[in-house]
């Protein structure tokens, strides 16, 4: 009996063993690696002074230069995610009220920027927004401007590649949040006086608030942790915080000062997770991956 | 007497011809199962072995030009004549690469096209300098004595790395916006002439905006006096500028479309340019720029195949071809070898073979401070 009831406590864990071991391999220890890392000194050489030392912490948390840079981080990724789901709520209203034959269709077109390089689909905004781009070529020849003018490589531009990188994140999330509405409840609160925009505004949108949520949520991390877009669109002051991690790691090769940086991010986009998931839960997002 | 001493005294038994291939592969592989059936030792014992017969060595350079000339004119022909496969990479700076080599293992890289000298001395730091066999490499006696030395200072007479190109990092300007004269007048101040605001740009390299900042302050980049005018200088050029550039081909990009003016370049990729058929100017200031590239063996590597490649690669013929696909004169010393009708023709080219007129990083003097000026340049970038 008590051997029954040990075997059954163990399966549970034996069955997980493999992801557990994966997530520990991939994740957890690599973590630790960088833990261990942030309380290292570089040394002039650039080698590594192995010990316990406190002064990456007390510079990372001490230094203004680093707060600032995590507030316009914070600042960028809050634009991106507000603009994504202003723009990202009405494309997944329209398909979440599309007939399934259509639905799969415009899902596809959905995914599709998803087949091509996130690198590539930025740099594409040169070829748009640039001196010689489509839009400055379009309104030189029809004269609404006599030379070209500047709209690349600042923090405007910054957020739109971030936006367009961002919103198909936003779209799905809504969209399935839209989609598990049970439609008799807007027909019914329209049987009982409401105007199709009240029965959208007291019915659909707070029902999606979920979605929206999850979506943002997924916006606003994968916005403040990246890289590549200030480097490509932005000017010389457009850094955000995972663009001062790079530096420290690979220009000054101070891996300890990166460690540190890179675990105070990780700390507070990991503190928005845990606030969300604490309030709405991490099912919302498992659905738009279903 | 461990393993690790037991192997490299065999190994260099194996490398001055003592014993052959096949000898010296039979004494490793008794030592592997003298060494038992123990995982580390043998582990490394086996990637020992490998390092010292490979079918392959790697080697990375920057891609773009430089790389399609290498393929074509240098490792195509030695494979060839070697049966040695040259796994080539990429890197986009010198930082990301030794980034790479400090996260990696001895010997997963063995070769680079590396900027000299300062990351020469970079790579010493860390120790991941190795010592050329020089008498493996008949072809050295070609290479400019001035390029040389410099290595050696650095690693105590030996060297870990063979010159092989030079350029400079000059002035390059529209000329359709600014004629010559204006940017002779000006010098490195074209740079900080708010005149071109917004049309200006910059290589967001820490040790070449500082080396401009002090060119535009007035003092000797290799003994800067006063430190403050440099970085308000840089802050003037930072304000000015449109885009802080992070590789030749985006450089290329952004003065061939015209959406900047005016920034320091490679006098190779406007040479490029000016190829293309694109009206750009190119200057090298007084104080200018200039620096070597080597071809820099990393400690752990295969050295015997690695210094054939290099002698290979030092080859007139070889050396020449890759100079005129990269356009950077070849580190080959002009009063030893012919180097044709192009390479004359080539921006930063020295018919003197002693580079007397170009200025390079003491990389003593950068070594030491640059951990404080990266990353004040840092700071500096984003406003402060």
């Amino acid at each position: 009996m008590a051997a029954d009831v040990a075997g059954a406590r163990r399966t549970p864990w034996v069955l997980l063993s493999p992801s557990l071991a994966t997530i520990s391999l991939l994740l957890i220890i690599p973590m630790m690696f960088i833990v261990v890392y942030s309380f290292w000194l570089r040394t002039a050489t650039g080698a590594d002074q192995v010990g316990f030392f406190l002064d990456n912490w007390i510079e990372v948390l001490g230094d203004r230069f680093y707060r600032d840079i995590l507030f316009q981080t914070f600042a960028i990724a809050f634009y991106t995610t507000v603009i994504c789901a202003l723009i990202g709520y009405i494309p997944a209203y329209f398909v979440a009220n599309t007939p399934m034959k259509s639905k799969t269709f415009l899902l596809l077109m959905l995914m599709l920027p998803f087949w091509i390089s996130y690198i590539i689909r930025t740099m594409s905004w040169i070829n748009i927004l640039g001196a010689s781009g489509a839009l400055n070529t379009l309104f030189v020849s029809i004269g609404i401007i006599d030379e070209p003018i500047q709209m690349l490589y600042n923090q405007t531009t910054v957020v739109l590649g971030l936006v367009h990188y961002l919103l198909p994140f936003m779209i799905l999330n809504v969209y399935v949040s839209l989609d598990g509405i049970d439609k008799n409840l807007t027909e019914a609160a329209q049987s009982l006086g409401c105007t199709g925009f009240q029965a959208f505004r007291e019915v659909t949108l707070p029902l999606s608030f979920p979605g929206l949520a999850a979506g943002s949520l997924l916006c606003f991390v994968l916005a403040a942790g990246t890289y590549i877009t200030p480097v490509i669109l932005g000017g010389p002051r457009d850094a955000m915080f995972a663009n001062l991690v790079f530096e420290a790691i690979v220009t000054q090769l101070n891996w300890p000062l990166g460690s540190a940086l890179s675990l105070v991010l990780l700390a507070l986009l990991g503190a928005l997770v845990v606030i969300y998931t604490r309030y709405l839960g991490v099912d919302q997002i498992a659905k738009s991956f279903k | 007497m461990d393993d690790t001493k037991r192997y490299e005294r065999l190994l260099t038994r194996f490398r001055d011809g003592d014993i052959n291939r096949r000898t010296f592969l039979t004494v490793l592989g008794a030592a592997g199962v003298t060494a038992g059936i123990t995982g580390g030792p043998m582990g490394m014992l086996a990637r020992n072995a490998h390092a010292a017969t490979p079918e392959q060595v790697r080697f990375d350079g920057w891609g773009g030009v430089v790389s399609e000339a290498f393929e074509k004119y240098a490792f195509g022909p030695y494979t060839a004549k070697t049966g040695i496969k040259v796994v080539s990479g990429t890197f986009g700076g010198a930082d990301e690469y030794i980034a790479r080599v400090k996260a990696g293992q001895p010997g997963e890289f063995n070769l680079a096209h590396l900027s000299g000298v300062f990351d020469y001395a970079r790579y010493h730091g860390l120790e991941l300098t190795s010592e050329l066999n020089e008498a493996n490499i008949p072809n050295l006696k070609n290479v400019i004595p001035g390029l040389i030395e410099p290595l050696r200072k650095i690693t105590n007479g030996t060297i870990s790395a063979v010159p092989y190109d030079y350029g400079t990092t000059g002035i390059a300007y529209n000329r359709k916006y600014i004629s010559d004269d204006e940017a002779k007048a000006k010098g490195a101040k074209l740079m900080i002439d708010p005149a071109y605001k917004g049309k200006i740009g910059g290589w967001g390299e820490w040790k070449t905006r500082i080396w401009y900042g002090a060119l535009q302050s007035d003092q000797d980049p290799n003994g800067i006096k006063d430190i403050d005018a440099v970085w308000d200088m840089i802050r003037a050029h930072r304000d000015l500028s449109l885009k802080y550039w992070s590789s030749g081909a985006e450089l290329m990009s952004l003065l061939a479309e015209e959406e900047i003016y005016v920034t320091e370049g490679w006098s190779g990729r406007i040479k490029a340019l000016q190829d293309q058929g694109h009206d750009i100017g190119y200057l090298d200031p007084a104080g200018g720029l200039g620096w070597q590239e080597c071809l820099f063996v990393l400690r752990g590597s295969p050295m015997a195949a690695c210094e054939e490649l290099l002698n290979f690669m030092l080859e007139p013929e070889v050396a020449i071809a890759v100079a005129e696909g990269q356009s950077y004169p070849p580190a080959l010393d002009p009063n030893k070898v012919d180097l044709g009708k192009i390479i004359p023709t080539l921006p930063a080219f020295d018919p003197s073979g002693t580079l007397s007129s170009l200025s390079f990083f003491d990389p003593a003097y950068w070594n030491e401070n640059e951990a404080d000026w990266s990353k004040t340049f840092s700071r500096v970038q984003r406003g402060y």
